[in-house]
Formats: structure tokens, C-alpha cells, sequence
């Protein structure tokens, strides 16, 4: 096959693939934002544990990171994935019998995997972030008669952006390319999947697996430019 | 005249050791106090614990009459018993300090009217008038918009001086406010505060600026190892001081 014909696979036509990588991309990026989303809060949630004076929160917080960072993210998803599918079956079957053929929505229960894990990450991020403020910062809040809460929302996490940013930039760059491990699961419909799909049909596997890697070379680019503009402005004042 | 401040009895242990031994102090309406002690004798502390950013062992304060109230714990320790009092008495003491602890993620004007609108619950727009005349008062009324890093240092002090003011506080702690300046800033915020003291609010500075001390305070304190050595006048404290630490003191100071 010459290059014109190659090329006319990626068509948008009914016989192209073009449309099945747009959505593989769509896919993709869904599941890295909204994996993202839930890695923020629990990050949020787990830097807060890490910090706070209670044993058992620290001591929860603790074994959260550590599970998550010494196993294989892929081992990870699969039992985070299966395990919880069941787990989830067995309490809805305890709540009523009409949840019995209750299937988990892959993509739900990826998103949820996937955000679990980058949590972890992001509590070591965050907490790190966190204690990079410097203490007098705080106290001209407390000083002039700001509450806990209203210091953690007007100084605490403005300032605590700037130190978080470089970490919270990569991350999202591996919560992307993690987002790709959601296709051992199945009919994922994502980036990759797509790439393998288009592959094993037309037999050109060189051709495609580099169209999904240029596609993700771009949502990385696009990235680094988000992350960039980003930094600059919480950078604002100084330098 | 009317107590705005009150400190009595006050102790701080940090550990084992006692830093504080018996503090008490009294600033009454338009009182200028200033206080002197060398290096390690507990002024720092002794502030901190007025405004509770440190938690003193024992002893009361009391803001506008009002006693801070606290709860002895098992320990020797005490913590107060309602932080929502502390939270509003803070916001009564405006506290300047050493290093100006502007925040550096806001502007200059936002440093101002952070604490008016969230604090006080000051509408913005007012906050930002008030912001400008104080701005205006302190000398930085052109550098609003600036983030506190692309200032010097005596403009952040003033700049810190304003956000204080903006609270209308009933008493103004300065915890050595020129004392990270370089030698030719020191009278731009001196000169601020001299202009404080003559309109009659209540401050307690805590100076090595001993002609600062002796031309502006209506009282000079003198702490010496957690407690209170000598007090009086001016005219007396420095010019006839009665204790032998506080001749030492003094010689070595002024050299
Ligand atoms: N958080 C703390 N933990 C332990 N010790 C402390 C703490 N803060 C202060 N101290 C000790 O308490 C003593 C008094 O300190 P303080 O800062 O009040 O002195 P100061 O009179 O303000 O001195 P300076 O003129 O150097 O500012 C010092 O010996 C200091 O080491
Ligand atoms: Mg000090």
C-alpha cells in the first residue's frame, strides 16, 4: 500500500479511522481530567491527614501512600478495579435483590481507580507544598483575627499553588499516559485502544500505534503550555 | 483614662524554661509604651503572648476590659477556652511585625483590605477607600498595585503599617519594625509611626531605637530575663536609670 492509501485509512469517511481516533482522544482526556479531579481532592484530603495532630488520620494517610507507591500502577488498577467491582456488587446485593445483574460502568470504575492512585501522588505533592509556606505567612492571618478556615482559603492554598504546581503539572502529564492503562480492561474506546483496534483490523501496526503516540504528544504539548502560562501567573509578585 | 491594655501576671514557659516570669503591663488610651531588653529577654515573646500567637502559661490579659479567657491544662499549659474570642480580640491588637509578613501572594491595596472585608465584613469598595487613605498616609499611595517583593523594605514595613491600621485596632503592636531595615529606612517608618503616637493611639514598640524610645514613648519598659527590671518616663528610664543591668544595657546600646 503506497502512502496516499495509508493516509486515506485516517479518513473521516465511514471507512476511515479518523472519527475512532477523535473519539479515542475525547475518551482519553475524559478519563485524565475526571481521574485528575478526584487525585486532587483526595490529595487535598490526604495532605489535611498527613499534617493533622490525629494518629489515626496521619496513620491512614500513611499507609494510603505507601500501598499505592510500592505497587505497580497496572497491578493496581486491576485489583482496584475487580475488587471493587465485587466489593460494590455485594453491598448493593445486601441493600435489594433488583441490584443482582448490576453491571459497574468501566469507565466510571477506571475513573474511579485511576483517581484513587493519583491521590497518593497528589497527598505527597500537596503536603510538601504546604509546608513550603513560610510560617510568618500564616501568622499575620491569625494575627489579625482570621479563623483556621479562612486562612487555609485566603492564604494557605493560594500560596501553597505555587510550591504545588511543578508537581501538580506532572502529574497530570502521568495521569494522561496512565489513562491509557484503562484499555487492558476492555472495550475502553480510548486513545490507545484505538490505536490497537485500527491496527489489528488493517494489519498496518507501525502506521497506527504512531498516530495514537503523535495524539498523545499533543495533549502532552498543549499540556506544558496550560502549566507554563499557569505557573507564571501564580508566580505573579515574585520575581 | 480608659485600660485599652492590660497584661497581668504573665508567664511563658517554652519547655523547661521559664521565658516569661511575671509579667504585667497597663496601657491606658493614646499610651505610647516602649519597650527595651537585650537580645533573649523575652520581648518578642511577651507580644505574642498578648495576641496569643503564643499560648502564655498563666496570667490574663485583658483588651478594652475585656479578659481573654483561658483554660488551665493538666500539663502547666492553658489554651484559651473560646477561639472565637481570641479570633475577635486579635482583630483588636493590629500586630506590625520584624520581618513585615506581608503576603506575598496579594498586592499591596489586596494586603490592606484582606482582613476589612473578610474579617470585619467591611463592603469592598469602602475597604479599598480606606485602603487608599491610609495608603496615601504612609507614604505608598503609588505603589498599590505592587506585589510586597518589588518593594524595599521600608515600604513594605509602611505597607505593613497600613494593613494594621486598616483593622482600626485599639492597640498597635510593633514588634521590632526596623530592625530587618538597612540604616537608611529606618526614619521613613519611624517617622510613620512618631506620626501614630502624636495622634494619639495606643502602641506598645518593641525598639533598640533608644532616641525613637525617648522622644516618643509616654512610657519605656525595660524586660530583662522574663521581667520587668525598670519602667517610667523616658526622662528617668534613660537618663537616670536606677538598675545596673539597665545602665549596661543602655552603654552598650548607644555607644
Ligand atoms: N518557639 C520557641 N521555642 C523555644 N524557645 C523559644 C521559642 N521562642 C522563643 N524562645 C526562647 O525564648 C527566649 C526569649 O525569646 P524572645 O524571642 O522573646 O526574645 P527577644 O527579647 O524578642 O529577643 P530579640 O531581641 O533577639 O528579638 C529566648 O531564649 C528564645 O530562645
Ligand atoms: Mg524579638
Amino acid at each position: 500500500m503506497d502512502q496516499a492509501s495509508l493516509f486515506s485509512l485516517l479518513s473521516f469517511g465511514p471507512d476511515g479511522w479518523g472519527m475512532r481516533f477523535v473519539e479515542g482522544l475525547v475518551v482519553t482526556v475524559e478519563v485524565s481530567v475526571a481521574a485528575y479531579c478526584i487525585s486532587l481532592i483526595l490529595g487535598l484530603i490526604g495532605a489535611g491527614a498527613k499534617l493533622s495532630n490525629s494518629k489515626v488520620a496521619r496513620g491512614i494517610a500513611d499507609l494510603y501512600t505507601t500501598l499505592v507507591r510500592a505497587l505497580p500502577e497496572l497491578l493496581l488498577l486491576l485489583l482496584i478495579y475487580f475488587s471493587g467491582a465485587d466489593a460494590l456488587k455485594f453491598i448493593l446485593s445486601l441493600i435489594s435483590e433488583d441490584f443482582e445483574d448490576f453491571e459497574i460502568n468501566t469507565f466510571a470504575a477506571a475513573v474511579a481507580a485511576l483517581g484513587f492512585i493519583g491521590g497518593a501522588y497528589m497527598t505527597e505533592v500537596m503536603r510538601g507544598a504546604i509546608l513550603s509556606i513560610p510560617n510568618s505567612q500564616i501568622e499575620a492571618a491569625k494575627a489579625c483575627g482570621m479563623s483556621r478556615f479562612l486562612t487555609l482559603r485566603r492564604v494557605i492554598l493560594p500560596q501553597m499553588l505555587r510550591y504545588a504546581l511543578p508537581g501538580m503539572g506532572n502529574l497530570w502529564l502521568s495521569a494522561t499516559k496512565d489513562s491509557s492503562l484503562i484499555s487492558v480492561l476492555g472495550n475502553t474506546q480510548d486513545l490507545l485502544f484505538m490505536g490497537y483496534r485500527a491496527s489489528a483490523v488493517t494489519k498496518h501496526y507501525g502506521f497506527f500505534y504512531s498516530v495514537a503516540a503523535i495524539l498523545f504528544l499533543a495533549i502532552t504539548i498543549i499540556s506544558m503550555i496550560v502549566i507554563k502560562m499557569l505557573e507564571a501567573r501564580v508566580n505573579r509578585g515574585y520575581r | 483614662m480608659d485600660t485599652t491594655l492590660k497584661v497581668e501576671d504573665l508567664h511563658k514557659k517554652f519547655g523547661a524554661v521559664e521565658v516569661l516570669k511575671g509579667v504585667s503591663l497597663e496601657a491606658r488610651t493614646g499610651d505610647v509604651i516602649a519597650m527595651i531588653g537585650s537580645s533573649g529577654s523575652g520581648k518578642s515573646t511577651l507580644l505574642r503572648c498578648i495576641n496569643l500567637l503564643e499560648t502564655p502559661n498563666s496570667g490574663r490579659v485583658y483588651v478594652n476590659g475585656e479578659l481573654i479567657r483561658m483554660k488551665p491544662l493538666q500539663d502547666g499549659t492553658a489554651k484559651p477556652e473560646d477561639i472565637k474570642q481570641v479570633e475577635r480580640i486579635r482583630s483588636k491588637l493590629a500586630m506590625v511585625f520584624q520581618s513585615f509578613n506581608l503576603w506575598t501572594h496579594r498586592t499591596i491595596l489586596e494586603n490592606v483590605i484582606e482582613a476589612p472585608i473578610h474579617v470585619l465584613g467591611l463592603p469592598r469598595k469602602e475597604a479599598i477607600e480606606r485602603a487608599e487613605i491610609l495608603l496615601a498616609k504612609v507614604g505608598i499611595a503609588e505603589k498599590r498595585n505592587f506585589y510586597p517583593n518589588h518593594l524595599s523594605g521600608g515600604q513594605q514595613q509602611r505597607a505593613a503599617i497600613a494593613r494594621a491600621l486598616a483593622m482600626e485596632p485599639s492597640v498597635l503592636l510593633f514588634d521590632e519594625p526596623t530592625s530587618a531595615l538597612d540604616p537608611e529606612l529606618i526614619g521613613e517608618v519611624l517617622q510613620v509611626m512618631r506620626k501614630l503616637a502624636e495622634e494619639g493611639r495606643t502602641m506598645l514598640v518593641v525598639t533598640h531605637e533608644i532616641g525613637f524610645a525617648r522622644d516618643v514613648a509616654s512610657e519605656i519598659v525595660f524586660l530583662h530575663k522574663g521581667q520587668i527590671e525598670e519602667k517610667g518616663p523616658p526622662r528617668e528610664v534613660i537618663g537616670s536609670p536606677k538598675s545596673e543591668r539597665l545602665r549596661q544595657f543602655l552603654s552598650a546600646t548607644r555607644h
